[in-house]
């Protein structure tokens, strides 16, 4: 027992527990990985849905999945694009490679550094028109970027709703972006006022006395970076880098 | 040495490593708002005390002493990664509500606590079936409070209806402070004053004893 704490004893068990421990660890990971990254994309198009609020919890999601159309949009000419393939479509391939990204400088509000030239938007349609469009968007809060959905009525100006799916901000502070009762605020608030996005989270919260209540939604009380954050992602995504070309062209008939 | 059976079933009443040991609160209090979280948090601890304590007994004999808790640490926490990528994968839902409490099992007393006081002296056998015990202790506490929190903070067991709440247009009036984890104190608080009164020999004895008063009150004032 005694020359159990030798040095070459404690290395011996030190080195052997790492390898062991290592190798069973990156087995789980690596056996499991394929399931994982089914269950982040059913998560995904679970968000899109919720986003737009369409889930409905007693339907598969993949089979409400069926009614989105999904296309791809060149951000550049705010047109569809029929170039990639949308099952194999990898928006944040796109967003890192130089080839089909811009970087963005002074423009980076959303402080996402470089932007891709594709994007992927979703389409519900009702009756053969028009019904929602859901947007991706993504930005920087506080300690994180927080990835999600806005979805657009058919005049492409009214929210029908904003969630987010990835984040890692403060959780019962930043992470209240997650409270159902927050996001309630979202549908029925308008993006544009003559063009200019003039959404955005104020301190405090918003009332029927508040001018342009329709712009307006509560902040976070105690994440005013995170709001900050939510309020730059949107002025970013919804303006002339963003979306919005793309949506003046939906609007016109030319997309 | 203690029995198997004793091994199994003393940690959940007469030495519960909650009520008596007051060890591993943190995670009693942040995962007991509802009791489907609870339950998976709960086997999940139990698989991580049982085989963390199987592990480290099983190598015992080969740690050296200067390093034990570090050996210890990895073994838990490798463990503990697996149980988290094993959630991610099979109750992926599950898993995003649970988050970083999954990963701070690793931190957990209770692991920590059996595999350097109990699977350190012990055979295999009787340490997996000691941590085994250890989290059904664990587990008895968390049920009891999940069951509270859950019926009166938002009426419903299991994500089921059993209160009709104000909201859904029924009569009860939830109790929100029951969805925050400060209530989870109050409840381990009662569920500890249950236990030793009636096991009385759980009772701490008094550290401090103030004697009597030698004058009497009417001299004192």
């Amino acid at each position: 027992m005694a020359n159990n704490d030798s040095i070459q004893k404690t290395l011996l068990v030190a080195v052997t527990l790492c390898i062991v421990c290592a190798l069973f660890v990156s087995t789980a990971a690596v056996v499991l990985k394929p399931v994982q990254v089914a269950n982040k994309a059913l998560d995904r198009k679970a968000n899109i849905l919720a986003a737009a609020g369409l889930l409905d919890p007693e339907v598969s999601v993949e089979e409400q999945f069926k009614k989105v159309r999904t296309r791809i949009v060149d951000l550049e000419t705010g047109k569809f694009t029929d170039q990639f393939n949308v099952e194999t479509f990898e928006q944040s391939k796109i967003a890192k490679d130089p080839a089909t990204s811009v970087d963005l400088n002074e423009a980076d509000i959303a402080k996402i550094k470089r932007r891709e030239n594709f994007a992927t938007v979703y389409l519900v349609e009702k009756d053969g028109e028009l019904d929602k469009i859901i947007l991706p968007v993504r930005g920087a809060g506080l300690w994180s970027t927080l990835y999600g959905f806005l979805a657009l009525e058919n005049d492409l100006n009214t929210v029908a709703g904003l969630g987010f799916y990835e984040h890692g901000e403060t959780p019962g502070l930043g992470g209240e972006v997650d409270n159902p009762g927050w996001k309630a605020q979202w549908p029925g608030k308008e993006v544009y006022d003559d063009g200019e996005v003039e959404i955005q989270l104020i301190k405090g919260s918003v009332d029927a006395n508040t001018p342009e209540a329709e712009h307006k939604i509560d902040g976070l009380s105690g994440a005013t970076l995170t709001s900050r954050g939510v309020t730059n992602l949107l002025q970013f995504w919804m303006g002339e880098n963003g979306y919005k070309p793309f949506l003046k062209n939906l609007q016109s008939g030319e997309a | 040495m203690a029995t198997l059976k004793e091994a199994l079933t003393s940690p959940v009443f007469k030495n519960n490593p909650i009520a008596l040991q007051i060890l591993g609160i943190c995670s009693a209090l942040a995962v007991t708002s509802s009791l489907k979280v609870t339950l998976v948090m709960c086997i999940s601890v139990i698989l991580v005390t049982g085989f963390s304590n199987l592990a480290v007994s099983a190598i015992r004999n080969h740690i050296p002493s200067s390093i034990r808790i570090i050996v210890q640490m990895v073994i838990i926490a490798s463990l503990v990664i697996v149980v988290d990528q094993l959630l991610k994968a099979y109750a992926f839902a599950i898993s995003k509500q649970l988050s970083v409490f999954v990963g701070l099992i690793i931190t957990n007393c209770i692991v920590m606590g059996r595999a350097e006081g109990f699977a350190m002296k012990n055979p295999p056998l009787a340490s997996f079936i000691d941590g085994i015990g250890n989290g059904l202790g664990y587990s008895v506490v968390l049920f009891s409070v999940g069951f509270v929190r859950e019926l009166l903070g938002s009426g419903s067991l299991f994500g089921i209806d059993v209160l009709p709440t104000i909201n859904d247009g029924g009569w009860y009036v939830p109790n929100g402070l029951l969805l925050l984890p400060p209530s989870a104190f109050f409840l381990i608080g009662i569920f500890i004053w249950i236990l030793r009164a009636v096991q009385k020999d759980q009772v701490e004895k008094e550290e401090f004893k103030i004697t009597k008063n030698t004058r009497s009150v009417k001299e004192a004032f």
